[in-house]
């Protein structure tokens, strides 16, 4: 039976809904959002600007609070959590990715991707070790003592990535990860998502703008005026 | 070590702007420590009296002076030790500005009662031979130049005409607090040249100092040597020496107010340009202070982030403005010479410049840190720096 082969489900959002209020009035951002994120999925959030897909990536981190609905990572609802044990959970679970990088820029790369480290009990020469790992599975095992801003775009996302996988998270969660990028980093970058996923297992979910990037994804999901769909008619209708 | 490491390189990030920040911080802190010990100095003579030490002078003003036969009677009240006397005489060393005190003294009880001032008893034997010696502070010897066996004349103001003094003597202080910019002459001298001239002032003195043999009887001796004197043509008022010191600070208070109150102006106003530097420095790096906190690093550790930077800038400025306190102060003390017979820096004044500049690191802080500490991780993140 494909039923019982199938991999567990990681992230289990039910009815959930978000607004934000502009000028003293509620714009509602997502409404009624149901979705289920199976562990080892690559799940791509398409859908025009405004459409609400940052919004879900953000409450799917842990980074923002929904108005209704929860939020169930593993069974846990991370919606009814503390902002201490929000944080604690966001250091052990997830891995982020941005599109602007968001490096420290007083730090090296070593020092960047040693940073979510430091909130563990490693010592410094187990965290030494980590870091170089993860430095050298990005490709910049000679870039550690480089500052962001001796380094290009592709070269920051990619300290990013290794940051972001640091702490073995669970979920990897990338918001426009080849938004600031050439076309070549760009498809660095999504080969080096592509084996995150395939070969350490890493749950991933993306929001893209670029459809180039979403095709690296397993599954895509269109975002428009809030609602979810799985069909790539809401994503063309608002192209058009 | 990551957490010093961010806040002393944020705090290098903008060196321009920590540099220019710093130099505020030292100039203020400088500045602090500068007219605190103005205000010490104005109170370094209350500083220095000895609580067993009376001062007696004229109840109407001390202008008046008192009669000589009232030694004696001081000297037999129950209770008194020794009994001295002073006039103040304020004559002019070549040029108004060359400020210093001079007093007419009876230089045996005197210097008995005052073993602060350390003389070297050959030149105090040679001082009381001479009758027209005097004994200096060693501040006055090293301002003017003046050694022993120098001529010192002094045109007299209230007692009019050039008066011929030699050094005698150079006193120095038991320690740096103790007023090495006066100068002692015999009394004597002063009233056989007052009889010479048919002056009215023969036989009075300036006032009157009396060492009580128990400090828990000084109020009463107080009280006893004025009652003395009651329903008498100069009636007297007798208070500590200290007191005596305050009365003249009083009359200056108002200015001794004005410099206090501008040395904590002076702090406040570097107070505000170190918070809007804080605050600058916080908005810049929102996205920053938001990554940190989306990685999992708590509210507490970004704001203790920004504390920490300001107060390492305001740390590093109070050391430099600490260590240059020092110079600045001698270069001051040697420019004003002897209006200040003391000026040194206390270590209160230390210990309030190392508190201000806490201060001043913590308060600037409060807000920024708040800010980062409570932004939310969404807003922080869409911030541009």
């Amino acid at each position: 039976m494909n039923e019982t082969a199938a991999p567990p489900t990681l992230i289990d959002i039910r009815n959930l809904a978000k607004s934000y209020r502009r000028g003293g009035q509620i714009v509602p951002v997502l409404t009624d959002i149901t979705l289920e994120v199976r562990k080892g999925d690559f799940l791509g959030l398409m859908g025009p600007s405004g459409s609400g897909k940052s919004t879900l990536l953000n409450l799917i981190a842990g980074i923002d609070k929904p108005d209704a609905g929860e939020i169930l990572f593993d069974g846990v609802d991370i919606t009814r959590l503390s902002e201490t044990a929000l944080a604690d959970w966001r250091a052990g679970t997830v891995g982020f990715i941005f599109q602007f990088y968001n490096l420290i820029p007083v730090l090296t790369a070593f020092e960047n991707v040693e940073l979510p480290l430091t909130l563990t009990r490693l010592t410094r020469r187990e965290r030494r070790e980590h870091v170089e790992t993860a430095l050298e599975l990005v490709g910049l095992s000679d870039r550690l003592s480089h500052y962001p801003s001796e380094l290009s775009g592709g070269q920051q996302q990619r300290v990013a990535i290794a940051r972001a996988i640091i702490a073995d998270p669970r979920l990897i969660v990338a918001d426009e990860p080849t938004g600031d990028l050439d076309r070549h980093s760009a498809e660095e970058v999504l080969t080096l998502m592509d084996r995150l996923n395939t070969d350490l297992g890493k749950t991933i979910v993306m929001v893209t703008h670029d459809r180039r990037a979403a095709d690296q994804a397993h599954a895509i999901m269109y975002l428009d005026k809030g609602e979810l769909s799985t069909s790539a008619d809401v994503h063309e209708r608002s192209l058009r | 070590m990551q957490f010093l490491k961010l806040v002393l390189r944020n705090a290098l990030r903008h060196r321009l702007r920590t540099a220019l920040t710093l130099l505020g911080l030292v100039v203020a802190i400088l500045s602090f420590g500068l007219l605190q010990t103005v205000v010490d100095a104005w109170y370094a003579g209350a500083a220095g009296a000895a609580p067993t030490r009376l001062v007696t002078r004229n109840a109407v003003s001390l202008v008046f002076h008192l009669p000589l036969s009232y030694r004696d009677q001081i000297r037999a009240v129950d209770g008194v030790r020794a009994v001295s006397h002073a006039t103040w005489f304020a004559g002019i060393y070549q040029d108004p500005k060359n400020f210093f005190p001079q007093f007419a003294i009876e230089p045996r009880t005197y210097f008995a009662m005052y073993p602060e001032y350390l003389v070297a008893q050959p030149e105090f034997t040679a001082f009381l031979r001479d009758r027209k010696g005097a004994v200096i502070g060693r501040k006055i010897a090293d301002t003017y130049h003046l050694t022993v066996g120098d001529p010192l004349p002094l045109r007299g103001t209230i007692y009019p005409g050039t008066w011929e003094f030699t050094v005698s003597a150079i006193y120095d202080g038991i320690d740096t607090k103790t007023d090495t910019s006066q100068m002692f002459f015999h009394w004597e001298y002063l009233n056989e040249t007052i009889k010479k001239r048919a002056g009215r002032q023969v036989d009075q003195v300036g006032v009157y100092l009396v060492d009580v043999t128990d400090m828990d009887r000084v109020a009463e001796v107080s009280r006893a040597i004025d009652a003395l004197f009651k329903n008498s043509l100069a009636e007297t008022l007798t208070e500590t020496e200290r007191a005596f010191q305050i009365g003249f600070v009083k009359q200056t208070e108002a200015l001794v107010i004005a410099i206090r109150i501008v040395s904590y102006v002076v702090i406040v106003i570097i107070l505000a340009v170190m918070a809007n530097t804080m605050a600058m420095t916080a908005r810049e790096r929102l996205s920053e202070y938001a990554t940190l906190k989306a990685l999992g690093f708590s509210p507490g550790y970004v704001a203790s982030l920004i504390v920490g930077e300001s107060v390492a800038i305001a740390v590093i400025g109070a050391v430099i403005g600490i260590v240059a306190t020092f110079p600045v102060a001698n270069w001051f003390a040697a420019k004003v010479g002897t209006i200040f017979p003391v000026f040194e820096i206390s270590g209160e004044t230390v210990v309030l410049q190392i508190a201000c500049a806490l201060g001043v690191g913590v308060v600037s802080a409060v807000a920024p840190g708040r800010r980062a500490a409570t932004i939310k991780i969404v807003e922080g993140l869409r911030a541009i720096g």
